[in-house]
């Protein structure tokens, strides 16, 4: 866990102006305790990216909400998955077999459909 | 950090010939950072030492002085790495919970509920019809979250409030005694409908508390301003003090000054769980009178000129 301070010396590329509005937009989202912030290491993982797509991929602050929505999805829908395929994993062979012959049926339907 | 084993040679990790501008650098450092960064590649395995790659071979190049010492062949293109920890690692461990789109509740996981986590509202719609016939697929209907302001005393007291939902249905919502802003309602059932005769999904009533003109919440407690005259303030008394509940009696003790924070206790808002009530604390605010007359005025006069006093004295500097 890092205050805020921390998180300013740690990551460099941002001030401590900018890094509240991004707190404030729920853009970063630090645990809030006895008066101050504190930032997890994917809290600061999380700062330290917002960081790149702003200086090395010119994402301006209209944008980055678009693109933190988006990416916030990808995550949920991967940690989704994941719970999924380690359910699927967890089966019987038989139970495995038959839902790898049945993604492999609707995977075909799907490329049947739209080429 | 030792020294790290001879890299490929920046100008082609970057694309670039060795005549390259600043300008072209810092566009290809930008195009390929765009194209490789990990976070924004959960997938690929190898786009964090490509970006790496990228990064470093940036950090050489957009230094004139490295550059130009690269160039002329007096260093290597090895660097010293930065360690870092890519958010793609803590979010794919299942720390992103706070960041996630959709709310996710454990304690009630079944297969509908999670596919309808997983794919929203319009899941079934997504796979089209087939999707919903071919094997008799069932879905829990998305949530939908609402907003709902309340006024102060119905969010401190509990009330019911009706909402009037934008498909022309209305919401009978019991909005519990001590709810605060930011908090939701969860109306089981009230959400989006199911697909092939899946569950309804749950309406979320976000609250926002509307302000009051006298009372103030802190926490479970309530803080309220009130006005006292001279003679109350100096000689103390009896007052009526306004509390959610309506007015009680309160002693104003002798001498109390302005700023004197005086406390009701029991007085403030409701614990959500029969815990123990906040206090009710008010804060002393003397007035003078409304038409002060010329007695008054000469007293007050007469009254300092023999005491006089600087309730200033301890302010310091900033008052010279």
């Amino acid at each position: 866990m890092m205050a805020l301070e921390q998180v300013l010396a740690a990551v460099g590329r941002v001030d401590r102006r900018d890094l509240t509005i991004w707190i404030e937009r729920r853009w970063v989202r630090p645990r809030h305790e006895g008066g101050g912030y504190l930032f997890s290491d994917l809290d600061v993982a999380r700062v330290t990216l917002i960081c790149d797509m702003r200086h090395d991929m010119a994402i301006d602050d209209e944008a980055m909400p678009v693109v933190l929505g988006l990416l916030d999805q990808v995550y949920g829908m991967r940690t989704r998955l994941r719970h999924l395929v380690d359910a699927v994993a967890a089966q019987p062979e038989e139970v495995r077999l038959a839902v790898a012959a049945e993604l492999g049926r609707q995977i075909k339907r799907d490329d049947e459909d739209h080429f | 950090m030792g020294p790290v084993p001879i890299m490929t040679d920046p100008y082609e990790i970057l694309g670039l010939s060795k005549t390259a501008s600043d300008d072209d650098i810092r566009k290809a450092y930008r195009k390929l950072a765009k194209k490789y960064h990990p976070d924004l590649n959960p997938g690929k395995a190898d786009a964090e030492a490509r970006f790496k790659d990228i990064s470093a071979a940036n950090a050489l190049l957009s230094d004139p002085e490295k550059r130009a010492r690269f160039d002329r062949g007096e260093i290597d293109a090895s660097g010293a790495e930065t360690p870092r920890n890519f958010y793609r690692g803590f979010a794919d461990a299942g720390g992103a919970r706070r960041y996630g789109g959709e709310e996710h509740f454990v304690d009630n996981e079944d297969l509908e509920s999670f596919f309808s986590d997983l794919f929203g509202h319009r899941g079934a719609a997504g796979g089209g019809a087939a999707g919903a016939s071919a094997g008799g697929f069932r879905m829990r209907g998305g949530n939908v979250t609402y907003s709902l302001r309340v006024p102060f005393l119905d969010a401190v007291k509990g009330a019911r409030k009706r909402l009037n939902l934008p498909d022309g249905r209305a919401l009978d919502v019991d909005i519990p005694a001590g709810i605060d802003s930011g908090q939701t309602i969860r109306l089981k059932g009230q959400g989006g409908a199911g697909v092939g005769g899946g569950p309804a999904g749950d309406a979320l009533i976000e609250i926002d508390v509307e302000p009051h003109p006298l009372f103030r919440r802190d926490g479970s407690d309530i803080r309220i301003d009130l006005p006292v005259t001279l003679a109350e303030a100096l000689l103390g008394g009896k007052v009526r003090v306004p509390t959610i509940d309506g007015a009680v009696a309160m002693t104003v003790p002798k001498g109390a000054n302005s700023g004197t924070v005086l406390r009701l206790k029991g007085k403030g808002v409701p614990a959500p769980k029969g815990g123990a009530r906040g206090d009710q604390y008010v804060t002393v605010r003397p007035v003078l009178p409304s038409s002060p007359d010329g007695e008054f005025e000469d007293f007050i006069r007469r009254w300092y000129e023999a005491h006089p006093q600087d309730p200033r004295s301890n302010l310091g500097s900033e008052t010279e």
